[in-house]
C-alpha cells in the first residue's frame, strides 16, 4: 500500500484545493498585514520590540484585561439567555416553538453597531426604560454604562451563537440514551445535568467558543458606546487615527489572534477524548413532553422576558423607524410611512446585493465547511488539521484587516475578461465574507459530524458502498440538521457584516446593507430611513430562517413521527 | 423520496436567484458618461447634489463612493496604481494636504467668479491651485432644548462655560485623532489661549464630558437623542439636527475657526471633463444654493447665495465675528499636528474616567469651599487643579521636529534615523497623567474634608 490510499485520493485532492483557497484569500493577505508588528517603526527591520512596549504600556495591559473580562461575561450572559429557550423548546411540546427558536436568532441579523443604536436609545442613562423609572421610582439602572454596556449589547447580539448550536446538539440526542437513564431513575434536573447537557455538550462549546471569539475581537459595539480601553478598538484607533504604518494596531492585531486561537485550542481540548457519537438516528431527538399548567405558565414568562430582553433592539429600531422625532423622550413623538418610502425609493439595490453575496458566501461556507469537517474528522491525511485551524483562524482575524490585507494583495491582480482589479471587483466581496464566517459553519459541521458515529458509515461501506456515495447518502443527510444551521449562521451573519466590506466595496451600486444603513446613520435626518433598511434586512434574513426551520422539523417529522410521552413519565 | 425531491428544489431555487441576481452588478457596467466620485458625505448631501448635477448635465451619471475621510485617503493611495476615481470630496483640509503630497491630485483653474480669497481667517481655496474650497464649516456649541429643560441646565454662549460644573456628565466631544474638523478646534483653543492655558481650558471642559465618541456623528447623534445634552459639534450637523426637526440648537462661540470644506480632481480621473463639471457647478450660484437645503444646511463659499438663506442662517461674509477672533496659523498647527492628537488621547480620551473622577472631586471642594476662607484648602485645590493642568510636554517641544518625526504616518527614508517610539513615548506621557489625574483627586478629596 502505498502513502495515499486509494479511498483517500479523492479527500486528497479535495483538501489540496481548499488549502489552496485558504492560504491566497486568507494566510497571504493576513501575513501581509502581520508581518508589518513585526517591523522596528523607524527601520523596518524584523524585531520584537513592539511587543515589548505594547505590554508596557498600562493601556494596552487594561484594555487587555477589559476585553477578556467583557467576552467572558458575555458567555456567561449569552449563556442565561440560550439554555432556557434551547431547553425549552427542544425538551417540551409547546405551542411556537419554532417562533421562538427563529425569533431567538432574529438578534444575529442586525449588525451590532444598528443594535447599540437602538438600545442607547432604550437602555441608555435618557433612554426610554430610565426615563420610565426615573419618573416612577426616582433612580435609573446603568444598563449600558462603560462595559456593562458592551457585555449587555454582545450578549444579546452574539447569544443566538449558543442558541442554535446547542438546539441542533439536544435535537440530534439519541432519545434512547434519555430513556435509557429514566428506566435507570434518572429524571427532573438530574437527568438534565448528567444526561442531556453532557450529551448537548459538543454543540454548547461550539458555541459558547464563538461567543467569546466574537465579542473579544469585536469592533463595532465598543466603538458605537464610545468604549476605547479594550483590545479590538485600540487597534483599529491606532490604524485608523495613527495610521496605517504605527505598528501597535498590528501588534493588538496579533495578539488578539493569539488568544483567540488559544480559546479555540482550550475548546478542543476539552471535548477531546470523549466521545459524543450515538449509533442510533432513529429515536430522533429528545422525547418530547408536555407541560403542567403551572410549569407552561412559568415557562412561557421565562421565555417572554428572556425575548423581550435579547428583542430589545429590534423593538427599538422599529419604533426609531416609523418615528419622527426621537429625542429625550420614552416614544418618539410621532409616526410616519415616510422612511420606508425614502427607502423603498433610493435604496432596495442594497438589499439585493446582500441577498446575492451573503447567499453565495454561505453556500460556499457549508461546502466548503463539510468537506473540511469530513476531511478532518473521518480522514488520516496528513496535515490536516491545518485545514481547521487556518478555516477557524478567520474568526480571529479582524474584518479590517482582512479588508486591508484584500487590498494590498489583490489590486494588482486584474481578473480576466472583465478587466477590473479584483479587489474591486464585487466578487471579492463575497470571497471575503465566506473566509469570514467559514467558521461558523465549520463549528456547526464539526458538531454535527461528531454526533454521526462512524460505525453507520462502515455499515453502508460494508454493504458495498463506496467512500462517495457514503458521504452523499448517509453522512451528509445524517448532518443536514448541523448544516442548514452553518449556512443560517453563516448568511444571517454575513447579511449584517460590515467591518471587511466598508474597505472593499469599491462603487455604491456594489454596496450590501450594512454599509447602507451605516451611510444612513450618518447623518441627522438618516436615521428613520437607516433604521427602516435595518429592519427590512431583519425581516428578510428572519423570513428565510424561519423557512429553513419549518424545513427541518418537517424533515424530522417525515422521519420519525413525534410520540408524545405523557407528563412525568 | 420526499425529502430529496425537497432539497433538490430547494438548491434549484438557491441557483436561479443566484444566477438572476449575478447579472444585476455586471448591467450597470454599461453606463457611457459616468463621474466616481470618493466622498465622507451622507447620502442626504450626496444624494440631493448628484439629483442637482444630473438635473443641469443629464449625460452624466455619477457614482458616489462613500469613504469615512482616513479610509478614503487610503483608499486612493492604495489604488492609485490603477486609479477608478475621478474626485475626492470631502471636509477636512489636511486630508487634501496628505493627497497632495503623495501626488494624487492634480491642479485645476475655476472658471467661476465672485468667491472671495478668505472666509473668516482662512483661505477658501489651496494655495498651490489643487483643491478648492467649496463650503465653510466652523466648530460650535449644540445643545438639546428639552435635556437642557428636563435637568434644568442654562444655555451654553462659550467653551469657558461648558467647565462651568453644572455641566458635569452632559458634554460630549470627538476627538482630534478621530475627526480633522475635532482637532481644528482643539487647535484653535490653543492658539487663542496659549499652549499652558489653551490644555488647562481643554482638561476643565473635557473633565465635564460624558464621552469622547469614535466618531464625529457621535456626538451630534448624542445630543440628538438625548444620551447626553450639550455637545461641540461642526455647525452643519447642529444646523442640519434641528433642520431636520430635533429640538436643538446651535452657536458660534466667540473662538472658532471657520475651515474650508474641498473637493479636488484626482490624478488621473478617467473622466476629467466630467469631474470638472462638477466641481463648476458645485461653486456656480446654483450649486451653492443646494447647500442651503435643510437636510445640508452647510455655509455658501459664495456670498451672493446668502440672499436665499432662512432667516437667522450665519452668514460669516457678513458678521464678521465668526471665526475672526483666532488669527489661524496654519504653520504652526502643521509643525504638531500628530502630537496634539496623541496628547488628546492620552490625556483625556484613553483616561476619561480618571479625568472626570479629579474633575468632579475637585468641583465638590470647590463648592464646599466657596464663602469659607480656609487658606489650607484653598491651597490643596488650586494644587489639584495645576496637577490636572499639567502637560508632559511644552510648546516648544510639540513643533520640534524630530520630535514629531516619531508621530509621522510614513517614515520618510530607511536612512532617517528616529529615536524613540510612539507607544513608548505615551506609555511614559500616561504614566505621568494618570499618577497626576489621582493625585489630584486625592488632594481636592482631602481639601473638602477639612471644610
Amino acid at each position: 500500500m502505498n502513502a495515499l490510499s486509494r479511498g483517500q485520493l479523492g479527500p486528497g485532492v479535495l483538501a489540496v484545493v481548499l488549502g489552496l483557497f485558504l492560504v491566497v484569500f486568507l494566510v497571504v493577505p493576513v501575513a501581509k498585514v502581520i508581518y508589518v508588528a513585526f517591523q522596528d517603526p523607524n527601520t523596518g527591520a524584523l524585531t520584537l520590540v513592539n511587543f515589548a512596549d505594547f505590554f508596557k504600556t498600562s493601556l494596552f495591559q487594561e484594555s487587555f484585561i477589559n476585553s477578556l473580562y467583557v467576552a467572558a461575561m458575555s458567555v456567561v450572559l449569552s449563556s442565561i439567555f440560550a439554555l432556557p429557550l434551547a431547553y425549552f423548546t427542544t425538551r417540551f411540546n409547546f405551542g411556537g416553538s419554532v417562533i421562538i427558536q427563529t425569533l431567538g436568532i432574529v438578534p444575529l441579523i442586525m449588525p451590532p453597531f444598528v443594535g447599540a443604536v437602538a438600545m442607547a436609545l432604550l437602555f441608555g442613562s435618557n433612554g426610554s426604560v430610565n426615563l420610565l423609572l426615573d419618573e416612577w421610582m426616582g433612580f435609573t439602572i446603568p444598563f449600558m454604562e462603560g462595559l456593562n454596556g458592551v457585555i449587555f449589547v454582545e450578549s444579546v447580539h452574539y447569544f443566538p451563537f449558543i442558541l442554535i448550536n446547542l438546539s441542533a446538539a439536544l435535537a440530534n440526542i439519541d432519545r434512547s440514551m434519555e430513556e435509557s437513564a429514566q428506566n435507570l431513575g434518572s429524571s427532573g434536573f438530574r437527568l438534565f445535568r448528567r444526561i442531556v447537557f453532557p450529551l448537548a455538550m459538543p454543540g454548547y462549546i461550539a458555541g459558547a467558543s464563538l461567543v467569546f471569539l466574537k465579542v473579544f475581537d469585536d469592533l463595532g459595539t465598543p466603538l458605537l458606546l464610545n468604549i476605547n480601553n479594550m483590545l479590538a478598538p485600540q487597534a483599529y484607533l491606532r490604524i485608523t487615527s495613527i495610521g496605517i504604518s504605527d505598528p501597535m494596531g498590528y501588534v493588538i492585531s496579533v495578539i488578539l489572534v493569539a488568544c483567540s486561537l488559544l480559546a479555540l485550542w482550550t475548546s478542543f481540548l476539552a471535548m477531546k477524548g470523549k466521545d459524543y457519537a450515538t449509533v442510533q438516528k432513529g429515536g430522533g431527538g429528545l422525547s418530547k413532553r408536555e407541560l403542567r399548567g403551572w410549569e407552561r405558565v412559568a415557562c412561557y414568562t421565562v421565555i417572554i422576558v428572556i425575548l423581550l430582553l435579547v428583542l430589545s433592539p429590534h423593538i427599538g429600531l422599529t419604533l426609531l423607524s416609523f418615528g419622527t422625532v426621537w429625542s429625550f423622550s420614552v416614544l418618539p413623538d410621532a409616526f410616519t410611512w415616510a422612511h420606508y418610502a425614502t427607502v423603498f425609493e433610493t435604496s432596495m439595490q442594497y438589499v439585493n446585493n446582500t441577498l446575492l453575496y451573503a447567499g453565495l458566501a454561505a453556500l460556499i461556507d457549508v461546502i466548503f465547511a463539510t468537506a473540511i469537517a469530513y476531511i478532518v474528522w473521518r480522514t488520516q491525511l496528513a496535515w490536516r488539521q491545518w485545514l481547521d485551524y487556518a478555516a477557524m483562524g478567520a474568526v480571529a482575524i479582524p474584518g479590517v484587516v482582512i479588508g486591508i490585507g484584500y487590498l494590498r494583495t489583490f489590486y494588482d491582480f486584474n481578473v480576466p475578461f472583465i478587466d477590473k482589479p479584483l479587489a474591486t471587483w464585487w466578487v471579492i466581496i463575497v470571497v471575503a465574507l465566506a473566509i469570514r464566517r467559514l467558521p461558523y459553519a465549520l463549528r456547526a459541521c464539526v458538531a454535527a459530524l461528531q454526533q454521526v458515529s462512524e460505525a453507520l458509515e462502515e455499515a453502508a461501506e460494508n454493504l458495498g458502498a463506496t467512500k462517495s456515495r457514503t458521504v452523499r447518502r448517509i453522512v451528509v443527510p445524517l448532518m443536514t440538521g448541523g448544516i442548514l444551521a452553518g449556512f443560517i449562521t453563516s448568511f444571517a451573519t454575513a447579511s449584517v457584516e460590515l467591518s471587511a466590506t466598508i474597505m472593499l466595496v469599491s462603487a455604491e451600486s456594489d454596496a450590501p446593507l450594512a454599509y447602507g444603513i451605516y451611510e444612513f446613520m450618518q447623518s441627522a435626518s438618516g436615521r428613520g430611513p437607516g433604521a427602516a433598511l435595518g429592519i427590512i434586512a431583519v425581516v428578510i434574513v428572519g423570513v428565510a430562517t424561519y423557512l429553513s426551520h419549518l424545513f427541518i422539523e418537517r424533515r424530522r417529522e417525515a422521519h420519525a413521527p413525534e410520540i408524545a410521552v405523557p407528563a412525568g413519565a | 423520496m420526499n425529502f430529496r425531491t425537497k432539497t433538490r428544489l430547494w438548491l434549484a431555487g438557491i441557483g436561479l436567484s443566484v444566477t438572476t441576481a449575478l447579472m444585476a452588478p455586471l448591467a450597470a457596467l454599461a453606463a457611457e458618461q459616468k463621474l466616481v466620485v470618493v466622498t465622507s458625505y451622507p447620502p442626504d448631501t450626496t444624494e440631493t447634489v448628484k439629483k442637482a448635477f444630473e438635473a443641469k448635465h443629464p449625460g452624466i451619471q455619477v457614482e458616489m463612493l462613500k469613504k469615512k475621510t482616513t479610509a478614503g485617503i487610503k483608499y486612493l493611495q492604495e489604488t492609485s496604481g490603477n486609479n477608478t476615481s475621478d474626485l475626492f470630496w470631502a471636509s477636512a483640509p489636511d486630508a487634501f494636504e496628505v493627497l497632495k503630497g503623495d501626488g494624487l491630485l492634480q491642479k485645476y483653474q475655476v472658471k467661476v467668479s465672485g468667491i472671495p480669497e478668505k472666509v473668516g481667517a482662512f483661505p477658501i481655496n489651496d494655495p498651490d491651485g489643487y483643491y478648492k474650497g467649496f463650503a465653510a464649516s466652523g466648530y460650535g456649541i449644540m445643545w438639546n432644548t428639552r435635556y437642557l429643560k428636563a435637568k434644568k441646565l442654562p444655555v451654553p454662549g462659550t467653551w469657558a462655560e461648558l467647565a462651568d460644573p453644572v455641566y458635569h456628565g452632559h458634554v460630549g466631544m470627538s476627538a482630534p485623532s478621530r475627526s480633522g474638523t475635532t482637532h481644528l478646534t482643539v487647535e484653535t483653543l490653543l492658539q487663542g489661549k496659549g499652549w499652558e492655558e489653551g490644555w488647562a481650558e481643554w482638561k476643565r471642559i473635557a473633565g465635564n464630558f460624558k464621552t469622547v465618541t469614535e466618531r464625529s456623528f457621535g456626538v451630534p447623534d448624542g445630543v440628538n437623542s438625548g444620551q447626553f445634552g450639550v455637545g461641540i459639534v461642526i455647525d452643519f450637523f447642529g444646523l442640519s439636527s434641528k433642520a431636520s426637526g430635533f429640538p436643538v440648537d446651535f452657536i458660534y462661540p466667540p473662538v472658532t475657526t471657520l475651515v474650508p470644506a474641498n473637493i479636488a480632481i484626482v490624478t488621473n480621473a478617467p473622466h476629467r471633463e466630467a469631474a470638472s463639471a462638477f466641481i463648476e457647478f458645485l461653486l456656480s450660484p446654483e450649486g451653492q444654493e443646494v447647500l442651503l437645503d435643510p437636510k445640508i444646511r452647510r455655509l455658501p463659499v459664495n456670498p451672493a447665495s446668502y440672499a436665499k438663506a432662512p432667516k437667522g442662517f450665519p452668514n460669516p461674509f457678513k458678521d464678521k465675528s465668526i471665526g475672526a477672533a483666532v488669527k489661524f496659523d496654519l504653520q504652526l498647527s502643521k509643525s504638531r499636528y500628530n502630537v496634539i492628537n496623541s496628547l488628546f488621547d492620552v490625556m483625556v480620551t484613553y483616561r476619561l474616567d480618571d479625568l472626570r473622577a479629579a474633575t468632579k472631586a475637585i468641583q465638590d471642594a470647590e463648592a464646599k469651599a466657596k464663602g469659607k476662607s480656609n487658606a489650607n484648602a484653598d491651597a490643596m485645590i488650586a494644587e489639584a487643579r495645576a496637577l490636572v493642568a499639567m502637560v508632559p510636554i511644552d510648546a516648544t517641544k510639540a513643533s520640534e521636529k524630530e520630535f514629531n518625526a516619531i508621530f509621522k504616518k510614513k517614515r520618510k527614508k530607511a536612512t532617517t534615523k528616529v529615536t524613540g517610539r510612539q507607544a513608548e513615548i505615551e506609555q511614559e506621557w500616561d504614566e505621568m497623567v494618570k499618577a497626576n489625574y489621582a493625585k489630584a483627586r486625592s488632594l481636592a478629596e482631602k481639601a473638602a474634608s477639612m471644610l
